[in-house]
Order: C-alpha cells, then structure tokens, then sequence
C-alpha cells in the first residue's frame, strides 16, 4: 500500500516535469538551443495564479486564464527580444543569454514579490479521498494533475502529427534550411513552440503549486533542472521520450524520498541518469546519430 | 603521444607573445593592488573582494580549459571546486595543531585539494568519453549536485577508536566523549584556519596561468586543440582522445580545486549550498568563460576581474542590482553574439575603415 502511494505521488509529480521537460525538448528540438528560462516561466505563471485570484479574488478559473495567456505573450517576448537576435550565433552564446533572461525572470519577481514564501492556494477544493480504511490516501490534485497532464500530452501529439503548423515544426526541427526552402515560415514556426512551451509551463506551474504551496521567486528553478534531466533522460528533442522521462524522473525521485533517504533523493535522481546515460548515450528515447567524416 | 603526426599537422610552434601580454596584465595589477595597499589606500570592500577574485580567476581559467580548448561544455565546475575545498579544509583542521608552519600546511593543503579534485575529475571524464555536447553538459551538472549533495548531509568525526561517518545526524556517529566532530552534515566545517591571501591568491593564479598557457602553446596543446576541431580527423592522424580528455578534465578539476582550497581558506565556516558549490555556481564560472570569450585565456582573466567586481560596484542600486545585472548580462550576449549586431560592428570599426582605405590606396597605386 505504501509503495502505491509513493507510486501515485510519483506520476504525479512525475507529470508535472514531463510538461515542463515538453517545453525544454520542442523548443530544443526546433531552435537547438538549452531554454533555461524555461523554469522561471512555471514561476511567473504560478505568481500570475496567485496575484488574480489569491490577491484579487477573482475565481480561480479566471486566474488560470491569466496565467496561460501571461506565460504565453511572455514566452513569445522572451523569444523576440532576447532569442532571435542571436539565431545562427553560437549556441554557447544562447545558452548564456537564456541563463540572462533567467536571472532576469527571478530577480524581477523578488522585487516585486519580495524574497517571503507566498502560500498558494490549491486550484482545488476537496478532501483527498481515502481508501482501504485511509491506508492509501490519494489527493485530488494529484488526480486533477494526472489528468490534466495526460490530456495535453494527448492534444499535443495530436497536434504535432496531424495539423499543418505540427507538420510544420516537425519539418523545422528536422532540417530549417529545407523547410525555408519548402515555404515554412521558420520564424513564426519558433515562436509558435516558444508560446506553446510556455503555456504548458503555465499549467505545470499551477498543478505544482498546488501540490506544493509554497511560492517564491525560485520555485521554478529546480523543477526546471528536474525537468531538463527528464528531458535528457528521455533523449532531448523527442517528444515521447520528454514524456517517458519526466514521468520515471518523477517516479524515481519519489520512490527514492519514500524507501531510502529524503535528502539524498535528488542524488538519486542524478545518479540514476547518468548511469542511463552511460548505456544508453543519446537518452532512453534519442535518436543515435551517425557521425559523417 | 605522436608528437611528430602533430608537427606534420600544426607546423611551427605559434608566437607565445599573446602569453606574455596575459601573464604581464597579472602581474602589472598586482603590483598596483599591493602597492595601493602598501599606502594603505585600500577600502574594506576592495580588499575583501581581493581573495574572491583570485579564486573566479583560477576557477575560470580552469573551466576554459575544458570548454574552450577541449571542446566539452561542463555544467559541474563547482562539485570540483567542493571536493578541493572540503578535502583541504578537513586536512587543514586535522593537522592545525599537528603543523605548526602555516606555510608548509598551506602547500599541504593545496596538494591534497587539488588531488583530490583531480581524481573526481578523472572519475567523471570516463563517462566523458561516450558522451557528447548537450547530454555530457547534464552529465556534469548531474555529477555536481550529486557531490554537493553527498557533502550537504555527511557527518564525520574522530575519538580514540578511529574515525566515524554517518549521513544522518552527529548523535548517529556514536562518538566516546572525548571525540570531536569534524563534519556536521549541512553546518559544514567550522574552524578552519583563515589562511588564504591575497598574495597566495596570486601565486595559484600565475601557477594556473602558466601552465594553461604553456600547455595550450605546446604540441600536446595543438592536439588538444586538434580533437576540439575535429575529432575524427583528430583521431586518424593518431592521437589518442581518451588520453587528453582526461588529461584535460583531471587538471581542469586540479585548478578548480585548488580555487576549492582558496575559498575554504578564506571562511570562518564552509558549508554547501546551492550558490557556493552547486549548479548556480557553475553557471557563474561558465558565465565568466563565455563573456571573456571561449578559449581566450586573456579574456577569462579580464571577465573574472570585472564581474566579480561589478554586482559589488552596482551596490548602491541596492534591489535593483541584481536585475540590473542579468540586463546587462543580455545585453552584453547580444551585443556580442548577434550576427546582425557583429556585422554592423565590422562596418563602423575603425581598425577596418583604415585598412580598407590603406587598400584602397594601393589599389589606385598600382592601376597608376
């Protein structure tokens, strides 16, 4: 019974990092490049729930809204002011302006909000449900986040295989000079997956913070890291392997926090990846590419 | 070694002249800094800032080695940088009463800190071999929470019966009474000798300098630097990858613990935390290593110097430091490494309008 929660904890959190890790891998996979700010979008996103609807006591859905359409326009000026001005530089130039745009995102939110732990209030209200006599006790965001994660992974996919601007991103990610060429506009295709990527961060800022209520101008920084390994460990750059990887990261972290050593499950959780790494060089899911002479 | 496959290839050693530019712009500061302080003209902050800047120096010249002139992108500079200065500190506290000569404990500790870093850096370069670009960045940030992490919760302590460790608490170590406990877990280490100066400072950041330099302008270098360009090329023309990428990794690791030993020298109490030995460290260094311009050794030295400096100059801005900052930081990126914003550079730099007007003047010379 013991593991079955930690089981359930673990999908749950473990859908929040392949969310986040969806953004790290499409925005890799169609700009090449390491988006570090990607994590301090889930915390704009969750101080945008929490100034509207915690702040202003408008009903949650509204604030939920604001959220998704805020990360959304934020990704997209994120991706115009700081991003495209440096497409063909190096990509060791990008990563260090994503890393910029990250202190920015943190530091811009602590003065605002000040450095004290905002408490978020959950986007549900219910008692967590019990069963066999309260031996398992599962609560309700954790169903509300399975659910809502499954249902986007679905949508997206969907989106990716099937409509015109998915074939178009997959296109751009597989060779940008061929698209261009084939009448694909690169530009908008990139910004396209900055905002998609972004709004996705927005819902997992708020299923995160609803879990774990506590919000302050860094909670985004570590879920970030987190989901950058789910998406290595899934093989950056695929879509089911960002997936696969957030979902067993999250697994793997909670197993570890329950049966050996809370402070040393992100250890764990490193460990583990490395030694995947090790077997498997290109992620559980990558591609292995061919070296030309 | 094929020293001869890689005379073929790189021809004549390059002129060391830009070495010496590096290595005298050191010095020179130096001079200037002991001298101001000779006349007692040095205010608090500067002088605090004097020993840090020497340990951004080491630290990110050392990760230049590896992402500039090996190649490899490391996230996980830091965790080299604890097990130099964790290493050193226990040595140091250990033996406080045993030696007497601050120097020789010192050079000690130095040692051993700088060993202990280089075999964690050889340790985490096997892997190095079977991984490349993005995945080899998240192996080394991953190797770097793990150590800072380990670190954060390992107790130790020593009584007559030998040495305790525990990863729980200190009650956990079991200790006689007249044991004492060196390690306590997330306090870190208290007591460590503050033996760290400006002058020792200098003397591992020339000892860092020369032989980066040395080995960059040396056949082993131009192999090094072979691999970087081209790998396969690299390797069908005999050199040996895996012998210089560890060589690379253990001594970059070397340098970054010697900058360990600096810092833990430096504090009245070394704990681990995200922003000392962890993943924001390593950002920091590689942060230096980009805006001094990869590979550039000269550049390292100079961005450590000013960044280091700066979020201290900024202080009077207070709140807004840190947001003025990272602004800068993008800026500086963009301005830097934007292609449109480079070319527009070209086009208004005067070194070029003069020589585009001298080759002109030639031009119409020789049609005279």
């Amino acid at each position: 019974m013991q593991f079955l929660s930690f089981l359930i904890s673990g999908l749950s959190l473990g859908s929040v990092y392949a969310l986040i890790a969806l953004g790290y891998t499409m925005v890799y996979g169609i700009a090449k490049m390491l988006n570090f700010a990607h994590g301090d979008v889930i915390m704009v996103g969750a101080y945008l729930i929490y100034v509207v609807s915690t702040m202003q006591g408008l009903p949650i859905w509204v604030g939920i809204l604001a959220s998704v359409v805020g990360c959304t326009v934020l990704g997209m000026v994120i991706e115009r002011l700081a991003y495209k001005p440096l497409r063909g530089a190096q990509s060791l130039a990008v990563l260090i302006t994503a890393i910029g745009v990250s202190y920015f995102l943190q530091n811009a939110a602590l003065l605002i909000f000040g450095s004290s732990p905002k408490s978020f209030t959950s986007v549900i209200n219910k008692k967590p449900i019990s069963l066999f006599d309260g031996a398992l006790v599962i609560s309700w965001e954790a169903i509300l986040t399975m659910i809502v994660s499954i249902l986007i992974m679905v949508a997206l996919t969907v989106f990716i295989n099937k409509s015109k601007q998915g074939k178009a991103m997959r296109a751009v990610s597989e060779d940008r000079d061929a698209a261009q060429l084939m009448g694909i506009n690169v530009n908008r295709t990139i910004t396209l997956t900055f905002a998609i990527g972004s709004a996705l961060a927005a819902v997992a800022g708020m299923l995160l913070c609803s879990s774990y209520p506590t919000l302050t101008p860094y909670t985004g920084a570590m879920p970030g890291i987190k989901a950058f390994t789910a998406a290595v460990f899934g093989g950056i750059g695929s879509i089911p392997g960002a997936m696969l990887g957030g979902v067993l990261i999250g697994i793997i972290q909670m197993l570890a926090n329950g049966y050996i050593s809370t402070q040393l499950s992100d250890a764990i959780v490193f460990a583990v990846l490395i030694i995947v790494l090790l077997v498997k060089p290109t992620g559980l899911l990558g591609k292995k590419i061919n070296e030309k002479v | 070694m094929n020293e001869k496959a890689i005379k073929l290839l790189g021809g004549k050693r390059p002129k060391d002249k830009n070495s010496w530019i590096t290595v005298s712009i050191v010095v020179v500061l130096f001079a200037v800094i002991e001298i101001i302080k000779g006349t007692g003209h040095i205010s608090n902050l500067l002088s605090g800032l004097l020993v840090p800047i020497c340990m951004y120096i080491t630290l990110a010249v050392s990760l230049n080695l590896v992402v500039g002139i090996l190649g490899e992108l490391s996230l996980g500079h830091a965790g080299f940088m604890c097990v130099g200065a964790y290493s050193s500190a226990l040595f140091s506290l250990v033996t406080k009463d045993a030696i007497p000569m601050t120097w020789l404990r010192l050079i000690l500790a130095f040692l051993i800190g700088g060993l202990f870093a280089a075999v964690f850096g050889l340790l985490i370069g096997i892997p190095v071999l079977r991984l490349k670009g993005d995945y080899l960045a998240i192996v080394t940030l991953a190797f770097g929470e793990i150590i800072k992490n380990l670190v954060t919760i390992l107790h130790l302590g020593v009584d007559k019966n030998g040495i305790h460790f525990s990863t729980e608490s200190i009650a956990a170590l079991h200790l006689e009474e007249d044991g004492t406990v060196l390690i306590k877990g997330a306090l870190g280490i208290t007591g460590v000798p503050k033996s760290s100066t400006f002058e020792i400072g200098f003397i591992i950041v020339m000892i860092t300098l020369l032989v980066s330099l040395n080995l960059i302008n040396s056949a082993k270098g131009r192999a090094i630097m072979a691999i970087r360009d081209n790998r396969i090329a690299a390797e069908s023309v005999g050199i040996n990858i895996t012998t210089y990428k560890l060589f690379v990794f253990s001594l970059s690791a070397f340098f970054a613990g010697l900058a360990g030993v600096l810092y833990s020298h430096n504090l009245a109490t070394l704990t681990a935390n995200t922003n000392n030995f962890g993943y924001n460290m390593s950002i920091s260094i590689l942060l230096l290593v980009v805006l001094g311009g990869v590979g550039s050794i000269r550049g390292s030295v100079i961005a450590a110097i000013i960044l280091t400096a700066l979020p201290e100059l900024l202080r009077g801005l207070s709140d807004y430091r840190m947001l003025i900052y990272s602004i800068l930081l993008i800026v500086i990126m963009l301005f830097n490494a934007s292609p449109k914003l480079v070319a527009l550079r070209e086009r208004f730099s005067i070194k070029k309008m003069l020589k585009r007007k001298k080759e002109a003047q030639k031009e119409v010379r020789a049609d005279g």
